[in-house]
C-alpha cells in the first residue's frame, strides 16, 4: 500500500519543484523574459498603411508605422502631440488666387488650407532587404530572377539586410499610394474630396497601369502629385481643397506613416506577390518595434526595431495619474518590452482560461472588427471577484467612443418619415427598450445609456440634467431614468397605434428587426428585446440573415429596425454627426448615413458646425442638432459600451486610450513576478491519473477471473 | 492492375467536374461578386469604384457561365467558371480573394491537421480494435454487457460535451496541458496530448462498437468453429482467425478516410486553436473567400476518390483472391 | 367562430403526415403475421422496452408541442375582422404555463430565490446595498430562504413523491385491467403474469420505465411551481422550458431528414439496382459527386440560399415561429440531401441481390411490368433496410443539430434548441463564477435521448436483421 501511495504521489512532488508549468502554451525558453502576451481573433487581412483600417490590424502596425503625429497617451481629453513631425503643424489659409488668408477667416472663403510638416531628422528605417546594397552601393534586391527567388518563401531567407534614414518624400510617397490602382485604400474616396489633385492622380495612375506590360512596376515617383510635394529633405506639404481641421487627427493614423520608395520596388519584383512577399504582409517602418514573424494562422510576434530613434515617456498627465503609478516611468526611454508575442484565440473559453492561468497579460480588450457592431463579450464580473483579488488581477474601464444602436429606416412606411405619427411610434420604442437593464445583463454593467449621437470624451457631449434626452428620459433624483413604460404606451395610442394595434383596422402591429446574429450571445439578446417589445404590446419579428445579406438590406433600404455600431475614427464630434447628414444616406448616396434620415435643419445646421474650432459656438450648434435628431428619434440610442479590461498585477503602465494605436511601447511587464505566479498557479494535479491508472488495474481483475473460469471450462 | 487504376482516375475526372459546378453553382447562387467584394473591402468608406476595381483585378466581373459578347469558344471560356476551375485540375489554386497564396496556405496547414488526425485515427483504431477484441473475447459474459452499455452510452455524449469537458477537467483543473495553441516541431507535442484525448475517447464507444459486431460475426462462422474444435485456445482463434478475416471490413471502413485526414477537422481545430485545413475552410466560408472553398472542396473530393481507390487496392492485399479488373 | 386559430406550420404538417405514416404501417403489421414477428421479438426485449417508454414519452412532448394555435387578442375592434396575437403557442405551452410565464430577470442558479450576480438595490430610505436581489418567482413563498428553503424542498418533494406513488399505482391497475381483458384471464392472474415476470413482454421493465417517468414529471411539476429546476438563463427564460421546447427540434431533425430524403432515395437507389446499365452509372455518379462535397459547405450554402429566398419572400413569413419553421425545415431537408447516399447505396445493393432472386427473374419473365416488379416484390423485401436506416441514422442526426448550431449554420437562433443552448453555454462556461446549467440542462435530456434512441435502434436491428435470425 505504502508503495502504491508513493507511485501516486511522486510524480506530483516531482512536479511541484520542476521549472515551467506543463501547460504553458509557450516554450520553456521564454520563461521569465520580457515578453508581452496577448492575442488576436482573426488573421489581419492587410499589414500595409494605405489599406488596413480594423483595429485588429492596427494594432500591429500602429507599433511599426509613425505617422507625423499621436495621441498623447496619458492626457485626457485626447491631445494631438508630435510623434515623427518634430512640432504640430498649423493650417495656413489660401483663398481661391492662392492668396493667404487670416486664420479666423470664415470658412467659405477658404478655398485651399495648406499644411507643411516638418519631419524628425535621423530616424532610421528597421533593418530591412529592399534597402541591402552591395560594396558598390547598388541595392542587392531590386534586381530579382527566378532562381533567386526559388529558395525564399519568408523575408527571413534575405541574408543581407540594410536601412536608411527616413526623408518627406516618403510621406510623399505613401500619399501617392492611397490612390494606387492596385491598393484598394478604404479612405482613398474620402481623401481624393480634399487633398488636392488626389482624384486626377488616381486616373492618371491607372492609366499608367494599364499600359505597363503585366507584373510590370508601377513607379509613382515618376508622377508627382499635385497636392502635396516634398519641400526639402525633411519638410513636405499638403494642400487640401477648403477648410478641413480634422485632417490632423488623420496624421496620426497609419495612412499617413511613411513608406519608402525602395520597398515598393522590392515587393514589386515578379514572383514575389506569388510568395506572399508583399508589404502587405512585412511592413518596413520606423517604430519601436518590427514584425519578426508572421504566421497569422498561429502568432506574430514584434520585437525591438534596432534602429529606433528614441523616445521618452511621458512626463505630465492627467491629475491622478500620478497617484495611479502611471508616471513612475516618467522621461525613461521607450520602450520597456522587449518582444510581444500575440497568439490566435479563436474561442473566448480557452482564452478566459489561459488569462486566469497568467498566459495572458490582459483580458477583454474585445478585438470586435471595425464594421461590425460593437459587441461586449460578457466575461467577468462587475466587480473582481475574491478568487481574482487574490491573483492580484486589476479592472479597468472607460467609455468609449462608439456607440451601440438601433436604427429605424426612415424610408420605411411605417416607421419611417419625420411625419408627428411615426415619430411618435419611433420614441414610444424607444422608452420601451430599457437599456439599464441592458447593460447590466449583457455588458455586466459596463456601459452608459446613451442620450443622443455623442459619445463622452467626444466635443459637445453634454454632462448630467442638461445632457440627458428629455424625449425618452426625465431627470429624477439626480439621476436620469426612463419615461415609464404607460408614457410609451400612450405614446403609441396618439401615433394611432393604441395597444399595439392600428386603431382604424384593429390588425396588431408588427415590426421587424434586421439583424445579423449568430454568436453565442446573440440568442439571449434577440430574446431580450423582443420581451421590450412586448412590453408595449408590439410584436418584433426578427429577421436574421447573414452579414451580406443584412448588408445589402441596409444599401436598399429594405430594412426597417437594425441594429449597427459605430467607432470614432478621431474625437471629433463631426466623426459621429455625419452618421445623420441627409446627402451622407446610405441609399442611393452609399454614405454611412444608415437610418436614411433626412432633415434640413440638420444638414445646413451640420454644413456649419462641420469645419468650426471648438468653442461655445461649435457647442452651441451641436446642441440645437442633437435636439433635433432625437425629437426624430431616427436611431433608438442605445449605448455607449465601456471598454474594460483586466490586468494581472505583472502589468503596468496601463491607461486605456481609445484613440491612440501605438500603446505597446508604454507598457512594462514584471517578467520575474509572472514567472513565479505562473509556476504557482499552474501545478500539475496528478493525483486523478493516478487514480485512473488504479480503477483501470482493478478492472482486470473481473477479467481475469472470467477468463480463468472459461480455461476451466474448456478444459473440462 | 494498371488498367484498372487508369480508368478509376479517368472515372474520377467527370466526378470532379460536377463538384466544381455545384460548388461554384452553390456559391454563387447566394453571393454575386459585389457581395465578395463588400465583405472583403470592409464596410467603412466603399465605393462603388473601388468595387468595380476589386471584381477586375481578381477576374469576377466576367459573366459566371457564358459570355454571349465573347466569340466562338470564348463564349464558355471567357467567364468566370472557366477562368477559375480550369487550372485546379493542374493543381494550381491560385490566389486568395485576399492575395494569399493558396498552395502554400494548404502545404503549411496541412501538417497542423495531420499533428492532430493521424494519431486520432491510428491511436483511436488500436484502442477501438482493442477493446473490442476484448468484447468479443468475452463474448456473452456480463463484461461483455458493460463493454456494450459504456460504448452506446459513451457514444450518445454529443462530441462537443468531451472537448469542452476535456479542456475544463485536463486543462483548468488539473494544469497538465495547454488550453490552446499550436507550435511547430517537438514542441507541438504538449498541445498534440489534449486535442488527441479527446478525439480517441470521443470515438470509442461508436468504433469499439461497430468492430465488436465484425468480430462477433466472423467469431460464428464455421471455420471458427472448426479451429475452435481442433482444440486451438481461444486468443490463438481471435488473433489468428478472426483478426485477420474481419480485415475486409475493416479496412473499408479505415482507408477510405486515411486521405481526408489531410482535411482536419472542423469543431476541434477551432476549440484547441490549430491552425489547420478544417479551420482554414471554416475561416473561408465565413469571410466568403471563395478561392479557398472552392480549392478545399476541390482537395476534399479528390482524396475521396483517392480514398476511394485506395479501399480497392488495399483488398487485393488482404485477400489474395480479390483481382481487380 | 373558433376561440383560437389554428397554425399549420410546415414542420408540423410533415410530422402529422409521419404519424399517419407510421399509422398506416402499424394498421398493415397488425394484419400481416410475417410483418409482426419481429416487432414480438422486439417487445420481448427488456431494453427495447425500457428505451421505447422513454422514446414515447419525449414524442409525446414533441407532438404536443407541434399542435400551435394563435390566441385571439383580448379585446377586440369594434369591426368584422378577428385579429389573433402574432405569437404562435403550442398545446404544450398551454400545459406548463407558469415556466413560460414566469421570467426572472437574468441567470439565477438552479432551485436559487436570488439571482446569479449581485446589483445595486435601493432600500426605501435612499441608501444603496450591493447584494443579490431575490427573484421574482423562484421560492418568491419563502419569507427567510436561507432558514426555510430546505424543509420547502423536502416538503415538495414529498409531495410531488406522493402524486408519483398514486400515479404510478394508477398505471399499475391500467396495465393489470388491460392486460386481463385482452388475454381473457382474471385480473387476479394478470397481476401474477406480471409480478413474476412470467408473460413474454417484460412488464415490470415496463412499469419500472413508466414509473420513473411518472416520478420524475410529478417532481418537476411540483418543483417548477415554486423554482426553477434548472435554473434561469442569461435574460430569465426558464432552463428547464427551454430544454423541454428543444425536445420538439430535436425530434423533428431526427425523423423529418430521413422522411424527407426517403422518396429520393427508394427511388433512386431501387432504379440503379433494377434497371443498372447506364442509370445505375447515372445514380452512382450523382452519388458520389454528392458525396464527395464536404457537408458543412452545402448546408451553410443552402442555409444563404434559404436566407435570400425569405428576404426576397418577406410576406410569407410574417411569424417569428414561421421564419424559425422555414429555416428547420430547409436545415432537414439539406441534411436528408448530404444523407441519404448511404441509404441510396444500400437499397441499390440489396436490389442488385434481389433482382438475382428466381421470383423476381420469373416474374420478368411473365412480362410483368417494371412498376409492379419494383412495387410488388422489391419494395417490400428492402423496406426493413429502411426502417433500421431510419432508426439508425436518427440519434446521429439529433447530434448533428448541436454541432451545426455551434458552426453557426444551424436552426434559427431564434429557435430553443440542444446546439443553441450549447452555443450558448460556450460564452457562459466563460464566466467567473461558471455559468453551468444550461450545458447540463441540454446535456442531460439530449443523452437521455439519444441514449434510448441507440438502444431502441440496436434492438431494432437486432430484431429485423435477417441475417440475427
Amino acid at each position: 500500500m505504502k508503495s502504491l501511495l508513493s507511485f501516486v504521489l511522486l510524480p506530483l512532488i516531482l512536479a511541484g519543484c520542476g521549472a515551467s508549468p506543463w501547460n504553458s502554451p509557450y516554450p520553456a525558453a521564454d520563461e521569465g523574459r520580457n515578453i508581452a502576451y496577448s492575442s488576436f481573433t482573426e488573421r489581419p487581412k492587410h499589414l500595409d498603411p494605405a489599406q488596413s483600417y480594423s483595429s485588429n490590424e492596427i494594432a500591429f502596425i500602429g507599433q511599426i508605422y509613425e505617422p507625423p503625429l499621436q495621441y498623447h497617451y496619458l492626457k485626457r481629453p485626447y491631445t494631438l502631440i508630435p510623434l515623427a513631425a518634430s512640432e504640430l503643424p498649423k493650417a495656413l489659409f489660401l483663398d481661391a488666387q492662392g492668396k493667404p488668408l487670416s486664420a479666423d477667416s470664415a470658412p467659405e472663403k477658404i478655398a485651399y488650407s495648406v499644411y507643411e510638416i516638418h519631419i524628425k531628422p535621423h530616424v532610421r528605417y528597421q533593418p530591412h532587404p529592399a534597402f541591402a546594397r552591395d560594396a558598390g552601393g547598388n541595392f542587392l534586391y531590386h534586381h530579382l530572377q527566378a532562381p533567386d527567388l526559388a529558395k525564399i518563401h519568408k523575408l527571413a531567407d534575405f541574408p543581407q539586410t540594410g536601412t536608411r534614414e527616413m526623408e518627406a518624400a516618403d510621406y510623399v510617397h505613401e500619399i501617392k499610394r492611397l490612390a494606387h490602382p492596385k491598393l484598394n485604400s478604404p479612405i482613398f474616396g474620402m481623401m481624393s474630396e480634399y487633398i488636392v489633385g488626389l482624384k486626377e492622380y488616381a486616373e492618371t495612375l491607372a492609366k499608367a497601369q494599364q499600359a505597363l506590360p503585366p507584373g510590370g512596376y508601377l513607379d509613382l515617383e515618376r508622377y508627382p502629385l499635385a497636392g502635396v510635394e516634398a519641400v526639402d529633405r525633411y519638410t513636405y506639404r499638403v494642400k487640401l481643397k477648403g477648410k478641413y481641421p480634422q485632417f490632423l487627427y488623420w496624421l496620426a493614423m497609419p495612412f499617413f506613416a511613411p513608406v519608402p520608395a525602395e520597398a515598393d520596388r522590392f515587393y514589386g519584383q515578379p514572383g514575389m506577390a506569388e510568395k506572399n512577399l508583399t508589404l502587405d504582409w512585412y511592413p518596413v517602418g520606423t517604430g519601436p518595434y518590427l514584425l519578426s514573424e508572421n504566421d497569422p494562422n498561429r502568432r506574430m510576434v514584434l520585437e525591438k526595431n534596432p534602429h529606433f530613434h528614441g523616445e521618452n515617456y511621458p512626463t505630465e498627465g492627467e491629475p491622478g495619474d500620478a497617484a495611479a503609478g502611471l508616471l513612475k516611468d516618467a522621461g525613461k526611454p521607450l520602450p520597456f518590452v522587449d518582444k510581444a508575442v500575440f497568439s490566435l484565440e479563436k474561442e473566448n473559453i480557452p482564452y478566459w482560461n489561459k488569462f486566469l492561468q497568467g498566459y495572458y497579460d490582459a483580458s477583454g480588450i474585445s478585438s470586435d472588427s471595425f464594421d461590425q457592431a460593437v459587441r461586449v463579450a460578457a466575461q467577468g464580473e462587475t466587480d473582481v471577484t475574491e478568487m481574482m483579488k487574490a491573483k492580484g488581477i486589476r479592472l479597468q474601464t472607460t467609455v468609449t467612443a462608439s456607440s451601440d444602436y438601433y436604427g429605424f429606416n426612415m424610408l420605411d412606411p411605417v416607421v419611417g418619415g419625420l411625419s408627428e405619427r411615426a415619430r411618435k411610434l419611433r420614441q414610444a420604442v424607444a422608452i420601451a427598450l430599457d437599456y439599464d437593464e441592458f447593460i447590466s445583463i449583457f455588458a455586466n454593467g459596463r456601459g452608459i445609456p446613451a442620450q443622443g449621437p455623442l459619445p463622452p470624451s467626444i466635443f459637445g457631449f453634454r454632462d448630467g440634467a442638461a445632457g440627458i434626452n428629455p424625449y425618452v428620459y426625465d431627470w429624477i433624483g439626480g439621476k436620469a431614468k426612463q419615461k415609464p413604460v404607460e408614457y410609451a404606451k400612450k405614446l403609441l395610442a396618439e401615433a394611432g397605434f393604441p395597444e399595439g394595434r392600428d386603431a382604424q383596422t384593429g390588425r396588431p402591429l408588427l415590426l421587424y428587426l434586421d439583424i445579423t446574429a449568430n454568436g453565442p450571445d446573440d440568442k439571449a439578446r434577440l430574446d431580450w428585446i423582443r420581451k421590450q417589445f412586448q412590453k408595449i404590446d408590439l410584436q418584433l419579428v426578427v429577421r436574421n440573415t447573414d452579414y451580406n445579406r443584412f448588408q445589402d438590406k441596409i444599401r436598399r433600404g429594405n430594412a426597417q429596425i437594425f441594429h449597427w455600431g459605430w467607432n470614432a475614427d478621431y474625437p471629433d464630434p463631426e466623426n459621429f454627426l455625419f452618421l445623420l447628414y441627409g446627402p451622407n444616406a446610405r441609399v442611393g448616396k452609399e454614405g454611412e448615413n444608415s437610418a436614411n434620415y433626412e432633415n434640413p435643419e440638420f444638414d445646413r445646421l451640420f454644413e456649419r458646425m462641420k469645419n468650426m474650432d471648438n468653442g461655445p459656438e461649435r457647442q452651441l450648434i451641436i446642441d440645437r442638432m442633437v435636439e433635433i435628431a432625437r425629437r426624430d428619434a431616427p436611431w433608438i440610442w442605445g449605448f455607449h459600451p465601456k471598454q474594460y479590461a483586466l490586468y494581472h498585477a505583472w502589468y503596468r503602465n496601463i491607461k486605456p486610450n481609445l484613440m491612440a494605436n501605438n500603446g505597446l511601447k508604454y507598457v512594462r511587464i514584471d517578467a520575474e513576478l509572472r514567472a513565479r505566479e505562473r509556476r504557482e498557479w499552474n501545478r500539475p494535479v496528478l493525483w486523478p491519473l493516478g487514480l485512473l491508472a488504479l480503477a483501470l488495474g482493478a478492472a482486470i481483475v473481473p477479467a481475469v477471473v472470467v477468463y480463468r473460469r472459461r480455461e476451466r471450462m474448456a478444459a473440462r | 492492375m494498371i488498367n484498372y487504376l487508369i480508368r478509376r482516375l479517368l472515372y474520377a475526372i467527370p466526378i470532379l467536374v460536377g463538384v466544381n459546378l455545384l460548388t461554384f453553382a452553390l456559391f454563387f447562387v447566394v453571393n454575386t461578386p459585389d457581395n465578395m467584394a463588400r465583405i472583403h473591402l470592409g464596410i467603412k468608406h466603399v465605393t462603388p469604384d473601388a468595387i468595380a476595381k476589386w471584381k477586375h483585378e481578381r477576374g469576377y466581373d466576367k459573366p459566371l457561365m457564358w459570355n454571349a459578347t465573347a466569340a466562338g469558344a470564348q463564349k464558355a471560356a471567357d467567364t468566370i467558371f472557366f477562368e477559375k476551375s480550369v487550372r485546379m485540375f493542374a493543381f494550381d489554386f491560385g490566389r486568395s480573394d485576399e492575395g494569399r497564396n493558396i498552395s502554400y496556405d494548404i502545404q503549411t496547414r496541412m501538417w497542423p491537421s495531420l499533428a492532430i488526425a493521424l494519431p486520432v485515427f491510428a491511436i483511436g483504431l488500436l484502442v477501438n480494435i482493442t477493446f473490442a477484441m476484448l468484447m468479443a473475447f468475452f463474448r456473452a459474459t456480463y463484461i461483455d454487457f458493460a463493454g456494450v452499455v459504456l460504448c452506446v452510452a459513451m457514444m450518445s455524449i454529443s462530441g462537443l460535451f468531451y472537448i469542452i469537458g476535456g479542456q475544463y477537467l485536463i486543462s483548468k483543473l488539473l494544469h497538465l496541458t495547454p488550453i490552446s495553441g499550436f507550435d511547430g516541431g517537438l514542441n507541438a507535442f504538449k498541445f498534440v496530448v489534449l486535442p488527441v484525448t479527446i478525439g480517441v475517447i470521443g470515438g470509442i464507444g461508436a468504433g469499439s462498437r461497430w468492430y465488436r459486431t465484425i468480430f462477433l460475426e466472423e467469431a460464428t462462422r464455421d471455420y471458427v468453429r472448426t479451429a475452435r474444435a481442433k482444440g486451438l485456445s481461444e486468443l490463438a482463434v481471435l488473433f489468428g482467425h478472426v483478426l485477420k478475416n474481419a480485415m475486409i471490413p475493416i479496412l473499408t471502413g479505415a482507408v477510405v478516410v486515411i486521405p481526408l485526414l489531410f482535411m482536419g477537422s472542423l469543431i476541434s481545430e477551432s476549440f484547441f486553436g490549430i491552425p489547420g485545413l478544417g479551420s482554414y475552410t471554416i475561416d473561408a466560408i465565413n469571410a466568403q473567400d471563395f478561392a479557398i472553398v472552392r480549392a478545399m472542396v476541390f482537395l476534399g473530393s479528390v482524396l475521396y476518390i483517392v480514398g476511394l481507390i485506395l479501399t480497392d487496392i488495399s483488398y487485393t492485399l488482404v485477400d489474395p483472391r480479390i483481382r481487380l479488373e | 367562430m373558433m376561440p383560437f386559430k389554428l397554425v399549420l406550420l410546415w414542420t408540423d404538417g410533415l410530422l402529422w403526415l409521419l404519424l399517419a405514416l407510421v399509422g398506416l404501417y402499424v394498421w398493415r403489421v397488425r394484419r400481416h403475421e410475417h410483418l409482426l414477428q419481429p416487432w414480438r421479438r422486439l417487445s420481448r426485449s427488456r431494453s427495447g422496452v425500457a428505451s421505447a417508454v422513454i422514446l414515447l414519452a419525449f414524442v409525446a412532448v414533441g407532438v404536443l408541442d407541434s399542435l400551435h394555435f394563435r390566441l385571439p387578442l383580448e379585446k377586440q375592434a369594434g369591426g368584422v375582422v378577428r385579429h389573433y396575437s402574432p405569437e404562435v403557442l403550442s398545446v404544450f405551452d398551454l400545459l406548463v404555463g407558469p415556466l413560460r410565464k414566469q421570467p426572472e430577470k437574468t441567470y439565477s442558479a438552479p432551485f436559487a430565490t436570488q439571482l446569479y450576480a449581485k446589483e445595486t438595490i435601493e432600500l426605501p430610505g435612499g441608501r444603496q446595498l450591493r447584494d443579490y436581489p431575490r427573484l421574482k418567482y423562484g421560492g418568491a413563498h419563502l419569507a427567510d430562504p436561507a432558514g426555510e428553503q430546505a424543509g420547502d424542498i423536502a416538503a415538495t418533494a414529498l409531495e410531488g413523491g406522493a402524486w408519483a406513488l398514486v400515479a404510478g399505482w394508477g398505471a399499475t391497475l391500467a396495465l393489470v385491467l388491460w392486460l386481463a381483458r385482452r388475454r381473457r384471464i382474471s385480473p387476479g392472474a394478470a397481476w401474477s403474469l406480471v409480478r413474476h415476470g412470467r408473460d413474454e413482454i417484460p412488464w415490470r421493465t415496463f412499469l419500472g420505465t413508466v414509473g420513473m417517468l411518472i416520478l420524475f414529471a410529478c417532481l418537476a411539476a411540483a418543483f417548477s411551481a415554486k423554482y426553477h429546476i434548472f435554473g434561469t438563463d442569461k435574460v430569465g427564460q426558464d432552463v428547464f422550458y427551454l430544454t423541454l421546447k428543444s425536445i420538439r427540434t430535436g425530434l423533428m431533425i431526427g425523423t423529418l431528414t430521413t422522411l424527407v430524403m426517403l422518396p429520393f432515395a427508394l427511388l433512386l437507389g431501387i432504379m440503379a439496382g433494377y434497371f443498372r446499365g447506364w442509370v445505375d452509372d447515372v445514380i452512382q455518379y450523382v452519388y458520389t459527386t454528392l458525396n464527395s462535397i464536404p457537408g458543412v459547405l452545402l448546408i451553410a450554402a443552402a442555409v444563404l440560399i434559404l436566407q435570400v429566398y425569405m428576404d426576397s419572400n418577406q410576406e410569407l413569413f410574417d411569424t417569428v415561429a414561421a421564419r424559425a419553421d422555414i429555416r428547420l425545415l430547409f436545415l432537414c431537408i439539406i441534411l436528408g440531401i448530404t444523407s441519404w447516399t448511404g441509404l441510396c447505396r444500400l437499397l441499390r445493393g440489396e436490389t442488385l441481390k434481389l433482382g438475382e432472386m428466381e421470383f423476381v427473374q420469373a416474374a420478368t419473365a411473365f412480362g410483368v411490368g417494371h412498376f409492379r416488379i419494383i412495387a410488388r416484390h422489391i419494395l417490400p423485401n428492402v423496406m426493413h433496410i429502411v426502417l433500421i436506416s431510419i432508426v439508425l441514422d436518427f440519434s446521429g442526426l439529433v447530434l448533428a443539430e448541436a454541432v451545426l448550431s455551434y458552426v453557426g449554420v444551424g436552426v434559427d437562433p431564434t429557435m430553443q434548441s440542444w446546439g443553441n443552448m450549447i452555443n450558448g453555454a460556450r460564452l457562459e462556461m466563460a464566466r467567473e463564477p461558471m455559468v453551468w446549467w444550461s450545458l447540463a440542462a441540454a446535456f442531460v435530456f439530449m443523452f437521455v435521448l439519444v441514449l434510448s434512441a441507440n438502444l431502441f435502434s440496436d434492438r431494432v436491428r437486432d430484431a429485423f436483421d435477417p441475417r440475427m435470425k
